[in-house]
């Protein structure tokens, strides 16, 4: 319980430093006020008007899309290592950001572009990109009526392959600037959060992680093995069949809208292990809130490190995340405490 | 279990606290120095994005003006000194407002088209003017950021400039063949088709693009250069670099079979200057033409 109550302080805390820090410095007291203006109340502070702009338009949305889309990532991953009982799988296993990519790398390079949606193209494509290769894999991997959790993983592997190729096509004939933005989306960045994001992600990856909490429960019982699973009552089909449709809209539309950011979904899970223990009833939520956090403090670097200019935060995630990992891992084979 | 909230939180914490303290004492200079000049006159403060924008910008005198650059505005020198707020294709919305420009001035490549958004929104205005790689798209860029900062007279003369530098230009009985390799280390050589920047330039130089079978920048084939048979050898100042010597370049298999490598016709020339099409376009062609005469 403690464990959850530090948590959740993390990450309104790291929600405010957020809210104040920036290449626009902008001081608590003024966010407060206004916050506070914004939702009517009448203030008397000098509202600088750019002040105004850069915390609503800007830092707020960013805010709320990168605890969004790091709880998104890291429930995936949770639920992807539950499904495939294997704490080195992550969300990319089945194919779902190469997926991704392809449909990025294809619009950027081909110039491709959706009547009426033209500012919505490269999201669609990569989501619709992610959502292909995603049922391919699913396909692949049925056997008798039955889907068999090692047939996916090849299959994955497989489609990863085909879907890299694909790309690979596409970075030999895009242009010098073409090249410059694919790589720029492989690197993922929060910097054009907007609203109506905000809002689409509410459906496309707060809806589904809180139906994955639910799973929690099942996945428990998937750890003793499928057979004793089946034996148990949880029906497997059912249950393996909603964690990839889930993790496929959660992480598509993640990816879709941000680019590629790796490893959250990854190191996530295995940090949230060692705070709470094996038990998924207490891994997934808390994947949730440190998922965000990390995703939020890695945002908040990334804008920070180098103002004004803005560090992927692909880079970030992996070069502060990775290192980090390492040590809590040493630490973990130094003392049994955990 | 604790050791690790704590080494977490103090990890995290004492990283965001020190941006926190600079980004505070940041704010007092900033505000102090708002005050002293604010009140006076709405000084007119640009952030300009685009190496050929930034470079008109200095060129119509306006350059005291400029408060931030992108990362490719590198000429002329005194843009090296101005904070940078990323590549003009990844700017960074908040990097731009923080220098509290009154306008930005973009190039109309600049992206991402969300952050462009952004800054338009929160309400200062970002003009985009052409970004065109051709001797008219220059001209039209001038005109374009003349008469945004009330230049027009000054824009005039830069364009007349640039004609006059073109008449310098020295056409030669038969067109030479000019291969452009576009480098960035060995293993990463492209070599310049049709419709680009570095055909258009040695087409104005009286020169001849060598590659007409493609158009934009392909990699390197051994093959098909030895085949296009160039008489000169175009890179840019930093792209020799990267390569090494002159002599490295001609060790390079399919180089070392042209006529350029033979007779060691070889020229490198300033990135922004041969590529940038601003307002050095005229000096450029003029000091290839010359060069291409040797």
């Amino acid at each position: 319980m403690r464990t959850f109550v530090f948590l959740c302080a993390l990450l309104v805390a790291l929600t405010f430093l957020s809210f104040s820090n920036g290449a626009v410095s902008i001081s608590v007291t003024e966010c407060m006020y206004i916050l506070l203006s914004t939702i009517g109340f009448d203030v008397s502070y000098p509202i600088n008007n750019i002040h105004q702009g850069v915390l609503l338009e800007i830092r707020i949305p960013r805010t709320i899309l990168a605890i969004m889309v790091g709880a998104g990532l890291s429930i995936s991953g949770a639920l992807m290592q539950g499904l495939f009982r294997n704490p080195l799988a992550d969300p990319g296993l089945v194919g779902i950001s190469s997926g991704a990519a392809l449909g990025a790398a294809l619009v950027i390079v081909l110039g491709w572009s959706i009547p009426f949606l033209e500012y919505w193209t490269l999201p669609i494509a990569a989501f619709i990109g992610a959502v292909i290769s995603t049922i391919c894999v699913m396909r692949l991997s049925q056997m008798g009526g039955k889907t068999v959790v090692t047939n996916m993983l090849l299959a994955g592997i497989a489609i990863n392959a085909i879907a890299g190729a694909g790309t690979g096509l596409m970075v030999y004939l895009a242009e010098e600037d073409q090249l410059r933005d694919l790589t720029f989306w492989t690197l993922g960045s929060f910097g054009g959060a907007k609203w109506i994001e905000v809002q689409l992600a509410f459906l496309v990856i707060v809806i589904p992680s809180f139906i994955g909490l639910f799973l929690s429960r099942s996945l428990n019982i998937m750890l003793l093995g499928e057979a004793q699973a089946h034996m148990l009552g949880v029906s497997l089909e059912k249950i393996k069949k909603t964690i990839v449709v889930l993790v496929c809209i959660i992480v598509g539309s993640s990816v879709s809208m941000t680019g590629m950011i790796g490893f959250v979904g990854l190191v996530v899970p295995h940090l949230c292990r060692m705070l709470v223990g094996a038990d998924n009833r207490k891994v997934i939520p808390a994947s949730i809130l440190l998922g965000g956090s990390l995703l939020l403090a890695s945002d908040l670097l990334s804008r920070t490190l180098i103002m004004p200019a803005e560090f992927p935060i692909g880079i970030v995630t992996s070069i502060v995340g990775g290192p980090f990992f390492l040590m809590l891992l040493s630490m973990n084979q130094k003392n049994q405490v955990w | 279990m604790l050791t690790t909230f704590l080494l977490l939180f103090s990890f995290i914490s004492c990283s965001d606290s020190s941006t926190d303290a600079t980004a505070q004492q940041a704010q007092e200079t900033s505000s102090s120095e708002e005050a002293k000049t604010k009140p006076a006159e709405p000084q007119q403060r640009i952030v300009s994005l685009g190496g050929s924008v930034t470079e008109t910008i200095f060129a119509l005198g306006e350059g005291d003006r400029v408060v931030a650059v992108d990362a490719s505005s590198l000429y002329p020198e005194d843009v090296l000194k101005l904070p940078k707020v990323g590549y003009y294709r990844q700017i960074s919305t908040e990097g731009i407002l923080s220098a509290k420009p009154s306008i930005v001035i973009a190039s109309d490549a600049s992206g991402p088209k969300e952050s462009i958004e952004q800054i338009a929104k929160i309400g200062v205005p970002i003009t985009q003017v052409s970004s065109e790689k051709t001797l008219a798209g220059t001209e039209k860029r001038i005109q374009q950021i003349a008469s945004l900062l009330n230049k027009k007279k000054e824009g005039e003369k830069i364009i007349a400039q640039i004609r006059e530098d073109l008449k310098l230009v020295q056409k030669p009985e038969k067109s030479p063949k000019v291969l452009f390799i576009y480098a960035r280390g060995i293993g990463t050589l492209s070599v310049g088709g049709k419709n680009t920047a570095s055909s258009e330039m040695i087409t104005l130089a009286g020169g001849t693009n060598a590659v007409q079978e493609y158009e934009g920048y392909k990699p390197l084939n051994a093959e098909s250069i030895i085949i296009a048979a160039p008489d000169y050898i175009l890179l840019t100042t930093r792209g020799l670099d990267s390569l090494g010597t002159i002599d490295d370049l001609l060790k390079l298999k399919g180089i070392s079979e042209t006529p350029a490598a033979k007779n060691k016709r070889i020229i490198s020339m300033d990135d922004l200057m041969l590529l940038g099409f601003g307002p050095r376009t005229g000096k450029a062609a003029a000091e290839l033409s010359k060069l291409l005469q040797k």
